[in-house]
């Protein structure tokens, strides 16, 4: 069964105002529990607002969003257990920290979801390993930790919640290229460990060719394709006309292509790349 | 964009009063409310208030926005009204049961008082309707600033003034993705009781003082990277400039108070 799911969604930023915008404009989607998605999509092409909607943050203005097969907004009482289902680390999402250790803020959404002192405490025990936070900063304040520390505690103060679905907008935007593999690390193990959806959102082609099992592709309000990788990415030359790009490794390929050296096949990671080529050497 | 409308409540146009020097407009302002109040009958009240149709004419505003520039405080009005109506006991009875007395001369004191409010509200909106905060500011520093030989901070309050102004829409939506997170990590801003909901605030208030301190920092910063050493000596990309325009409107301004003077003097109601 689809964990997510949406029917002729739309979404409109200031309806019935002169700056009226149309920021998601029909989506249908089906998203099937287990999966590691990537959205991708340029600058403005509604990626942000699509998310928040999976957890109720925004209302849509027409058409319907089910998460486990549970209607969105057929039961406004239910939205905030929605949020516990479907967790949601915004873009920056170091700059909500508020509490004064690391230890408390990660146990803020624990608590808000009821548990008993205990678990909370494994939880966070847990979730701080996880992300590689050490023991001695749970009882620091957040805000005498590094940026990518931060973004670490942020993130981790989401999966405590263990939400069926984690959603994470950007969540290697602004780091160093050795913090952006920790991040997308953790991600991963997140989700061996967890067994769970998770959706992150990225504009680095490469982090998404190296992490997801899926890429939803958005463009101009609406959905370009839902795919794996390999047919994704096989469509080059669209996703370039969209202003988007593909791997560089992918880039390669398509010029071996052009130049008359054919693989036969959809090159995105480096590893695979290797591999093409030592058997057309060994040839 | 959204957010730019919602600070004051300047209503872009290109008319005559737009285009009025904002010192003069503040004055005409003050000149205006100095009408009001020095009307002491009908008479001169509706001079007041012809002058401020006239104005208003001008100006382009849709009245539905002048409408709602007086509604909030119609509690204000209503209230003084009753106060008014019960609790002047002079001049003839008109009405009088039980432990109520109403009055000749409390009626005239509830409509004139309430008359002259919503006046005086309409009078200063239009202010704001037709002037950018930041035109306002600019006004205010320089109408304030001879004050200066007294120390008196005439630039330092209007740079606070402009720069409040510009992060009100910023703040707004800083709030909006903080509470958009905590909401996201179960925090539940809507329900439960009073004490409850004041403490649902603090994961919100807190990010938001962090970074309103952090931007304060980082424009400290900015400001003394460029040279910013405080009023003296600084001259300004805009000039304000009075022109017949001005002249000729604190003429008419000027007439219509001393219309509302001679009232008083030669018309007793
Ligand atoms: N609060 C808002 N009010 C009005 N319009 C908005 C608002 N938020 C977003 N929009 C508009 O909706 C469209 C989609 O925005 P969205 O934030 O979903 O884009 P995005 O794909 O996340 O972009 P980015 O990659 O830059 O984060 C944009 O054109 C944007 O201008
Ligand atoms: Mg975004």
């Amino acid at each position: 069964m689809s964990i997510i799911k949406t029917e002729n969604l739309c979404y409109v930023y200031g309806e019935g105002t002169p700056f009226k915008k149309t920021a998601l404009d029909n989506i249908n989607l089906d998203i099937e529990e287990g999966e590691l998605v990537g959205i991708i999509g340029h600058t403005g092409s509604g990626k942000s607002t699509l998310i928040q909607h999976f957890n109720g943050l925004l209302k849509p203005t027409s058409g319907k969003v089910y998460i486990d097969g549970e209607e969105l907004y057929a039961d406004k009482s239910k939205l905030r257990e929605i949020r516990f289902k479907v967790g949601l680390v915004f873009q920056y999402p170091e700059y909500q920290l508020f509490e004064e250790t690391v230890y408390k803020d990660i146990a803020y959404g624990p608590k808000n979801m009821g548990l008993s002192d205990d678990e909370i405490d494994k939880r966070v025990i847990e979730t701080a390993r996880l992300v590689g936070l050490k023991k001695e900063h749970l009882q620091k304040s957040p805000f005498e930790l590094s940026g990518g520390q931060k973004r670490r505690v942020a993130i981790a103060g989401v999966m405590a919640m263990v939400p069926k679905v984690l959603i994470l907008d950007e969540p290697t935007a602004g780091l160093d290229p050795h913090g952006r593999d920790r991040i997308l690390g953790l991600i991963k193990e997140y989700h061996k460990e967890m067994k769970s959806t998770v959706m992150l959102v990225s504009h680095s082609m490469e982090d998404v060719a190296k992490t997801v099992s899926k890429i939803l592709v958005m463009n101009d309000s609406k959905v370009f394709m839902y795919d794996t990788p390999e047919k994704v990415f096989a469509r080059v030359r669209e996703l370039c006309d969209m202003g988007l790009t593909v791997p560089q490794i992918t880039r390669v390929f398509d010029r071996l292509k052009a130049a008359g050296i054919d693989f036969n096949d959809e090159v995105y990671s480096c590893e695979y790349a290797k591999k093409l080529v030592l058997r057309l050497l060994d040839k | 964009m959204i957010k730019d409308i919602t600070i004051g409540q300047y209503f872009p146009g290109k008319s005559l009063l737009h285009r009025l020097d904002p010192r003069i407009k503040l004055l005409l302002t003050v000149l205006y409310i100095v009408m009001l109040f020095a009307a002491k009958g009908f008479v001169g009240l509706g001079i007041g208030i012809v002058f401020l149709i006239f104005s208003f004419l001008i100006s382009g505003i849709p009245i539905k926005m002048m409408l709602k520039s007086v509604k909030p405080i119609l509690p204000i009005i209503i209230f003084t009204g009753i106060l008014n109506l019960f609790f002047i006991r002079t001049g003839n009875v008109l009405l009088s049961w039980h432990f109520i007395t109403i009055t000749d001369e409390g009626l005239k004191t509830m409509i004139f008082m309430a008359v002259r409010i919503v006046f005086l509200i309409c009078g200063t909106s239009l202010l704001t309707y037709t002037t950018s905060p930041i035109a306002l500011t600019d006004a205010i520093e320089r109408i304030f600033s001879p004050l200066r030989v007294i120390k008196f901070p005439a630039h330092e309050i209007a740079m606070i003034m402009t720069i409040a102004l510009r992060f009100i829409p910023t703040l707004i939506e800083e709030t909006d993705k903080i509470m958009s997170a905590q909401k996201a990590r179960g925090a539940d801003l809507e329900s439960g009781s009073i004490l409850n909901r004041a403490k649902a605030l603090i994961p919100i208030l807190i990010p938001l003082f962090v970074s309103a301190f952090r931007r304060a920092d980082d424009l400290a910063l900015a400001m003394e990277c460029r040279c910013y050493r405080g009023g003296d000596g600084r001259t300004r990309l805009k000039q304000l400039k009075t022109s017949y325009r001005d002249y000729l409107s604190i003429l008419v301004v000027s007439l219509f108070l001393a219309m509302v003077i001679l009232a008083n003097i030669y018309i007793g109601i």
